[in-house]
């Protein structure tokens, strides 16, 4: 078929090593970043891209910000919403303090600030591992839960207790704030999901990448290679970290327009968790895959099923997305228990064979 | 130097010149810690007969809870409701034993912890859908667990209130500690259950029917949901913000191992006066509601200095 | 000599030894987990250029013995000396930035990664690009990845695995994986090289070419060479000096043939009473 590797002599071992070596799915990508860049902002509405295609960026970061972690590094973290948190509240400290500073720059910086609150939890995994590392990230998460709601400060005070974003611009159009267009929000967030998603690819194909899966697959033999579990581990810990922090402040800044802690509870590290486990641990594509599933999937379940007659009510619709979910959970861990990103490089690997069954 | 009085010196003084309200917050982190514990042995159970860790343990609790108090609601007798609610635990267990333990035999742990997070993500859904989301109220009184309350006097005339759906709860809890630790310890499907959470493979071959030890072991952590949501539900209602209270097991499980159920009642204990002490004394100086994270705290703590828990072996590290 | 090894060169770091000096030191250990000694008192030199095999009956402390040897046990007593340097303590990277390479009795390979990122991963301590080097892949980091790739193809071809080359090692039959094992430390460029097992559970065929391997690795890179074997047809063939071990403590030492000869040596694996 028309997905073939045929004839595609790699002459040199940078041209063996880039991120995608097919010529069609270069192709692909190509016409994907098309549709994303030129056929998206112009055909969806205000509705798909703000509650729809934006959030659903935003929480791939997430997921891809856990991938790191738990995926790539194999360290467990049920802590995901509280880092997210951190980049958040940072955030809004940061455009409080320095207001003419630009809106994107204190995103990008707000990640640090998750990243060292990241380091910090991460420093007993040196010591636990499994599921016990699991309770030093719930500790993590609900003592950042806590921070949110009792230190004042961090939301400047307002009676409401949550922090509400101001608007901002780039290059003189509004990207933040209630006011802001779902297309020119969409822009900026689109770019960074992308800047980071690349950014980390390269990490994860290098000699940095390698030495988290060294320590997740085997981390003794990855010692008596000359890994340093602790600067390995931390590392991750970090990097993770400061994905999980760009996109909380973007959770924000570029979707929810104003937030209060409940929105970083243990229910958004779990939502996450999901779309890394749904996705595929382990893969970049996969927190995509993930991230659709978990956030499109219900959307379209509470547009569908009243359209198939089932018409019974709001909430017994969002009921019965959740239990669907959750059948689907478990119908893809016997079926696939490596993800969606498992199911796609076999539909791939089926494809490049075809019409033959075996290589 | 004031800081450190305020930490160092003054909970401690509080604590000797009240005694009798210290004891009424030990008591009430007793008896906290025994619902910790109880969720805890749920965990265990599971633990000990599949190696899975059951993250909808908690979201078992309130489905059990729901089930009674649902069923009584619409018009079934209370010791009835009751029966039917542990019916709809064994048909719980019968239904994850055939559709997600069967088709997952011998696939990595992690997957089986996974697929638990999908049951939980079902069930919260199943039982909202047929229950509503809104709390309930236990029907304490009609099951015929005792109400009302005993106050002691103290020597310096103090009073210590223990009330008597407490002490029920501490000594079911009791009664179920050491029923399950003969059944785990003296009866065939007890060792069956060790075999198969050692080796799936191994124990099938030997002819040990994991279809059947798995519905009893999940039955037998659906009995155990039921107490709890029982005893839970007496404290306060039947809600699914249980479930966020459900992961307080982990830390206690720390404590006291993944597979001991001793430990869980003690790691249960430490935990529940633990945090409770942590709140009453220590929790004003940051503002309150450390509760909220204290038990991880502590049991993250105590896993810096004993990494394999409290009753665990010290691990040496083959290659 | 036509293998393609012949052209390039994976020698450890010189060092000032000359072939038959003593690379490394054993003096005098003990280890014991608890109660339980594991090794006693064990003394026994590996010198540079030989292949020293280590034999004795299952329990033995062989592979406690390699685990001592880099830095994953710390004995209780005596000292390990590299290059001259005595050390007690060391932390298994520092054993491996030291030089000392090593392969598991029951393969340690990282299963969720291909063949071609196992090797990698033995390059590790030979990659220096910085986080943000590494963040961009651009000039010098990609540079670095390319130069260390070219290194491990030498390795690839020299262990004619190149058909599996982006395979992922847990789809691998266990020979294969072995080898692949064995291509993970030599990507190290280690002075001594320990090998334990290497041969275990492998056919008739699987063995002749593994033992060709080890003596090409010695031979061609002049990488001195501990293993850990059980077949005694292999050991007495391709080792120089044998020290044979027996409840944690050393019954014999020397070389294939005084060894055969040692009545100690004959009665542990005959099983005599002691």
């Amino acid at each position: 078929m028309f997905y073939r590797e045929t004839g595609q002599f790699k002459t040199s071992y940078t041209a063996d090593q880039q991120i995608f070596p097919i010529r069609q799915d270069r192709i692909g990508v190509a016409i994907i970043l098309a549709v994303a860049l030129l056929v998206v902002p112009f055909v969806a509405n205000e509705f798909v891209l703000s509650a729809i295609v934006i959030p659903f960026l935003v929480l791939a970061l997430a997921t891809i910000g856990l991938n790191i972690l738990t995926g790539y590094a194999g360290q467990l973290s049920l802590g995901t919403g509280g880092f997210m948190g951190v980049g958040a509240y940072a955030c809004y400290k940061l455009v409080t303090i320095f207001p003419d500073v630009n809106v994107i720059i204190h995103i990008l910086l707000s990640g640090f600030f998750a990243a060292a609150v990241g380091v910090v939890f991460g420093l007993p995994s040196l010591r636990i591992k499994g599921l016990y590392l699991a309770v030093t990230t719930l500790a993590a998460q609900f003592f950042l839960e806590w921070c949110f709601i009792r230190i004042p400060w961090l939301y400047n005070y307002n009676p409401s207790a949550a922090i509400e974003v101001p608007g901002k611009t780039l290059f003189g159009v509004l990207i933040t704030g209630p006011a802001a267009s779902g297309v020119a929000r969409y822009f900026v967030v689109l770019a960074i999901v992308i800047g980071m998603t690349l950014l980390m690819k390269n990490l994860i194909r290098g000699r940095i990448g390698r030495q988290w899966m060294m320590i997740r697959d085997m981390d003794i033999a990855a010692e008596l290679m000359g890994v340093r579990p602790l600067i390995a581990k931390l590392s991750a810990f970090a990097v993770s970290s400061y994905i999980c922090g760009v996109a909380g402040a973007m959770f924000v800044f570029f979707y929810l327009g104003a937030s209060e802690p409940a929105v970083f509870s243990i229910t958004l590290s779990f939502q996450i968790l999901f779309m890394a486990i749904i996705g595929g641990l382990g893969s970049l594509v996969g927190s995509f895959f993930g991230a659709a599933f978990i956030w499109i999937l219900p959307i379209l379940l509470r547009v569908w099923l009243p359209a198939m007659g089932f018409d019974i009510g709001a909430e017994a619709i969002f009921q019965m997305a959740q239990i669907i979910i959750g059948a689907l959970i478990i119908f893809f861990l016997i079926v696939e228990p490596h993800g969606l990103a498992r199911l796609w490089a076999i539909g791939k690997e089926k494809l490049r064979v075809w019409p033959f069954p075996y290589a | 130097m004031d800081v450190l009085y305020t930490i160092f010196i003054d909970p401690f003084v509080q604590m000797a010149e009240a005694p009798d309200f210290l004891l009424q917050v030990v008591w009430e982190g007793f008896v906290a810690g025994i619902l910790y514990a109880l969720i805890a042995l749920g965990f265990v159970l599971i633990y000990k007969a599949s190696g899975v860790f059951n993250f909808a343990q908690g979201i078992m609790v309130v489905f059990a809870g729901l089930s009674l108090v649902g069923l009584h609601e619409m018009g079934v007798p209370a010791l009835l409701a009751l029966i039917m609610a542990i019916g709809v635990m064994a048909i719980l267990a019968i239904c994850i034993e055939k559709f997600v333990m069967r088709p997952l035999v011998g696939q990595p742990d992690i997957i089986l912890l996974m697929a638990t997070i999908g049951m939980t993500y079902f069930l919260i859904g199943l039982g909202e859908f047929i229950f509503g989301g809104e709390p309930k109220q236990m029907i304490t009184e009609e099951l015929g667990l005792p109400t009302g309350s005993t106050a002691f006097e103290m020597d310096n005339g103090g009073l210590v209130i223990l009330q008597h759906i407490d002490i029920a709860a501490a000594v079911i809890a009791l009664i179920m500690v050491g029923g399950l630790a003969v059944f785990f310890n003296r009866t065939r499907i007890g060792r069956a259950l060790r075999a198969v959470a050692d080796d799936h493979t191994a124990a099938l071959s030997v002819g040990i029917s994991l279809n059947q030890i798995w519905a009893i072991v999940w039955f037998a952590a659906g009995i155990v949901a039921l107490a709890t949501g029982i005893m839970w539900g007496a404290r306060s209602d039947v809600s699914f913000a249980l479930e966020i209270v459900a992961l307080k097991a982990l830390p206690v499980l720390i404590l006291g191992g993944f597979t001991s159920i001793p430990g869980a009642v003690i790691g249960g204990l430490i935990i529940g006066i633990g945090e409770k002490i942590g709140e009453i004394y220590w929790g004003g100086l940051v503002g309150g509601g450390i509760e909220s994270w204290l038990a991880y705290m502590i049991a993250l703590i105590f896993l810096l200095f004993r990494p394999q828990g409290l009753f665990g072996e010290k691990i040496i590290e083959r290659i | 000599m036509n293998s393609p090894a012949a052209h390039f060169s994976l020698h450890g770091r010189d060092d000032g030894l000359n072939p038959g000096d003593v690379l490394l030191d054993v003096r005098n250990v003990s280890l014991a987990f608890g109660g339980v000694k594991a090794i006693t008192d064990i003394s026994f030199d590996i010198r540079k250029g030989e292949i020293r095999a280590i034999i004795g009956p299952n329990g033995a402390g062989k592979t406690s013995m390699l685990n001592v040897i880099n830095g994953f046990y710390h004995p209780q007593q005596g000292t390990i000396s590299f290059r001259g340097e005595a050390r007690r303590r060391m932390q298994p990277h520092a054993a491996a930035a030291s030089g000392i390479a090593r392969t598991f009795q029951n393969v340690a390979l990282f299963k969720g990664m291909s063949t071609l990122d196992n090797i990698m991963s033995g390059r590790t301590l030979k990659m220096h690009r910085n986080f943000f080097w590494q963040l961009l892949h651009v000039g010098p980091a990609r540079d670095e990845e390319i130069a260390n790739r070219r290194k491990v193809e030498e390795i690839i071809d020299f262990l004619e695995i190149q058909h599996i080359r982006k395979t992922p090692v847990g789809k691998l039959p266990y020979g294969l994986q072995k080898r692949v094992e064995l291509g993970r430390a030599l990507a190290m460029e280690p002075d001594l090289l320990l090998l334990d097992e290497p041969m275990a559970g492998m056919n008739l065929e699987e063995k002749e070419d593994m033992s060709r391997f080890i003596l090409d690795v010695n031979d061609q890179f002049g990488t001195t060479i501990a293993l850990i074997e059980h077949d005694m047809g292999v050991v007495m063939d391709i080792s120089d000096r044998v020290v044979v071990l027996d409840y944690g403590r050393k019954i014999g030492d020397g070389t294939p043939d005084e060894v055969k000869n040692n009545r100690d040596v004959i009665d542990a694996y005959l099983g005599v009473p002691h």
